[in-house]
């Protein structure tokens, strides 16, 4: 697949929650478009502590207009910047960058599950796996309900199951307290989140006889494979998250490294 | 007319600009972004004897104007280089130089007699330098007893363009370049990343799991500048210059600081394509300055007082 280095208007910029942004870019001229769990890397202002490009997933896309939104986790200089820049203004985009979540098959049951800022690649992969006729759940876990996204555009894709840890919204606890993770029956599970949570999950009952796929949020220093900086301990050794992920099948993971979570 | 080739001691380039080892994998990376051809030649990642995993994750930092890594030489070996990676990379029209490692000079021997047979490979880049590795690497850069041994028995082993790459993290950087003219090498380039280390105060940790890393990008630009500038006034063999090279302006600085050639390592992360955006900047600026070639204005700082 080829890669695109564009400048992208941002078309429309708001807050979707404390600490969180979301941004629609225009992404011009028309491409081949993006696969669900895919990324950009983004410069921000180039500027003495934001002077790497920044990773964020493909929120949602839609290729008739070529309106791409990202779901900005205010978290540092680069994320805050980011999310103050107005509509007009561009940013420096390299995409699509990284593998894809595998599609399910017909008649098999998802479960889609994200925590904190990790729940931004699951609606693009919730709406491809719409498109390809399956109904998807949705388990997404946050800290409150302050720090939620709209989550409209969820529940119209599928069912959506909300856990807070405080439970100020939905039921209280993590996303592995609710029962679809311990009695559910699933032939796949999608997830997304800090690396406790997904290490939870894929160790989770409902995720014992399921197919895991996970996306993981490595620290990249080029996000297109050549500086080997974001590597993923595997059973086949180190890979590279942005060009052999970030979507990784949860088995073949080593689950050894120190994390870095975004949650 | 502006004639862009280079020179550099009897290696021929198309233009003064490459890649740094270690920052665009074996090239083919770049096929995305533009033609690798279009460069004047292609580094690429260092090669040691054996397949290397390299260091434990988190391997890089963010850093003012910069960035640490501590890959340690994650590759695949020679031997798959040889098989795999050769093969493909030798339909390029450029120059294909490898970044030869070790631990010991049988490694650096051994990499050197497989690369002979590889008609393509017309130059190595003789690291000792690397500051991520535990043994070798940088321990021959950094003392010179090691750095003549190895520097003089790869030399009598290879009998095509020996580069060898230099450790700023020394203090006379100009001795080791001497060192390295003595033995034989027919350029040398550099620097290669400072050695560093950044801190997480809240967790009270280092943010390298290798806690140490190698500092690259345009934080250490003036560095290399200055060490660039004294190396080629010491030596009379051609030198390559590296060190937080983004732009043409930067690159061009080094041409008049008295580089031959120029690398870009950690500016390619920034924009994949600054390595063909350079070779069109320093044409252009020929173009304004009435040079027929680059040769015309290399080192040339020192005639124009401020
Ligand atoms: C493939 C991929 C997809 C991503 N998708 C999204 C997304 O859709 N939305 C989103 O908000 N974020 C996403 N991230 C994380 C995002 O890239 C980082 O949060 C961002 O780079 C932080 O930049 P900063 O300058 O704001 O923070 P910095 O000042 O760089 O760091 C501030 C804090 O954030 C932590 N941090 C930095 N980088 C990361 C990272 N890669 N992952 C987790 N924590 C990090 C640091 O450890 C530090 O504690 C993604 C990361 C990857 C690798
Ligand atoms: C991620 C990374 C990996 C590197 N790997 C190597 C290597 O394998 N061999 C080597 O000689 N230099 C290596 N270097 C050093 C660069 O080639 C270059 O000397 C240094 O980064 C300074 O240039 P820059 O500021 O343009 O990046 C590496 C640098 C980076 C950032
Ligand atoms: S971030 Fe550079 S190889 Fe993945």
């Amino acid at each position: 697949m080829g890669k695109y280095v564009r400048d992208l208007t941002i078309k429309e910029s708001r807050k979707a929650g404390s600490d969180l942004q979301l941004i629609t870019l225009f992404t011009g001229q028309p491409f081949p478009g993006f696969l669900p769990g895919q990324f950009l890397q983004i410069r921000v202002d180039g500027s003495s502590d934001t002077f790497l490009r920044r990773p964020f997933s493909v929120h949602d896309y839609d290729s008739s207009s070529g309106e791409l939104k990202i779901l900005v986790h205010i978290v540092g200089n680069g994320s805050r910047t980011l999310a103050a820049m107005p509509p007009g203004e561009s940013v420096n985009a390299i995409f699509p960058l990284g593998n894809s979540f595998t599609m399910p098959e017909k008649g098999q049951k998802v479960l889609l599950v994200g925590g904190g800022c990790g729940i931004a690649p699951l609606l693009y992969l919730g709406r491809k796996i719409v498109e390809n006729g399956i109904k998807p759940q949705f388990l997404l876990g946050f800290r409150n309900s302050s720090v939620m996204p709209e989550t409209r555009p969820y529940s119209e894709l599928g069912e959506l199951l909300i856990v807070t840890e405080d439970g100020s919204e939905g039921e209280a606890g993590f996303v592995t307290d609710h029962h679809v993770l311990k009695e559910g029956e699933y032939d796949r599970i999608y997830c997304c989140g800090p690396d406790e949570m997904m290490k939870a999950v894929v160790n989770a009952p409902a995720a014992l006889n399921a197919g895991c796929e996970v996306s993981l949020e490595n620290l990249m220093a080029c996000g297109f494979g050549v500086c080997l900086c974001c590597i993923a301990e595997t059973v086949r050794g180190n890979l590279c998250t942005c060009t052999d992920g970030p979507v990784f099948n949860s088995a073949d993971l080593k689950w050894g490294q120190p994390g870095i979570s975004c949650g | 007319m502006i004639d862009m080739t280079v020179d550099l001691n009897g290696l021929k380039l198309k233009n003064p600009v490459m890649t740094a080892s270690g920052t665009s994998g074996y090239g083919t990376e770049l096929e995305d972004f533009f033609d690798p051809s279009l460069l004047g030649a292609l580094i690429v990642k260092g090669t040691t004897p054996e397949p290397r995993e390299g260091n434990r994750y988190p391997r890089m930092a963010e850093t003012a104007s910069g960035m640490l890594n501590s890959v340690g030489l994650q590759n695949k070996g020679i031997g798959h280089f040889k098989e795999v990676i050769y093969p493909d990379i030798s339909r390029y029209d450029t120059e294909v130089i490898v970044n030869i490692n070790g631990n010991t000079i049988d490694d650096y021997l051994n990499i050197t007699g497989q690369l002979v047979s590889m008609d393509k490979i017309r130059a190595i880049e003789l690291n000792i330098s690397c500051p991520n590795v535990k043994m070798g690497g940088m321990a021959f850069g950094t003392h010179s007893a090691s750095a003549r041994e190895v520097i003089r028995e790869v030399r009598k082993a290879w009998p095509r363009h020996l580069m060898v790459k230099l450790s700023p993290n020394v203090t006379s950087v100009t001795e080791f370049a001497s060192i390295a003219e003595e033995e034989g090498a027919d350029s040398l380039s550099l620097i290669n990343t400072l050695l560093g280390i950044a801190i997480d105060a809240e967790k009270r940790r280092p943010k390298l799991a290798n806690i140490t890393g190698g500092l690259s990008g345009p934080a250490i630009k003036p560095v290399a500048l200055r060490m660039v500038w004294q190396v080629s006034k010491a030596v009379e063999i051609p030198v390559v210059g590296i060190g937080g090279i983004v732009s043409s302006d930067d690159a061009l600085e080094f041409i008049i600081a008295g580089a031959s050639a120029i690398q870009v390592g950690t500016g390619i992360f920034l924009d994949p394509e600054a390595p063909v955006k350079i070779v069109k900047g320093i044409e252009d600026y020929c173009k304004r300055h009435g040079f027929s070639n680059t040769e015309e204005f290399r080192g040339s700082f020192e005639d124009v007082a401020p």
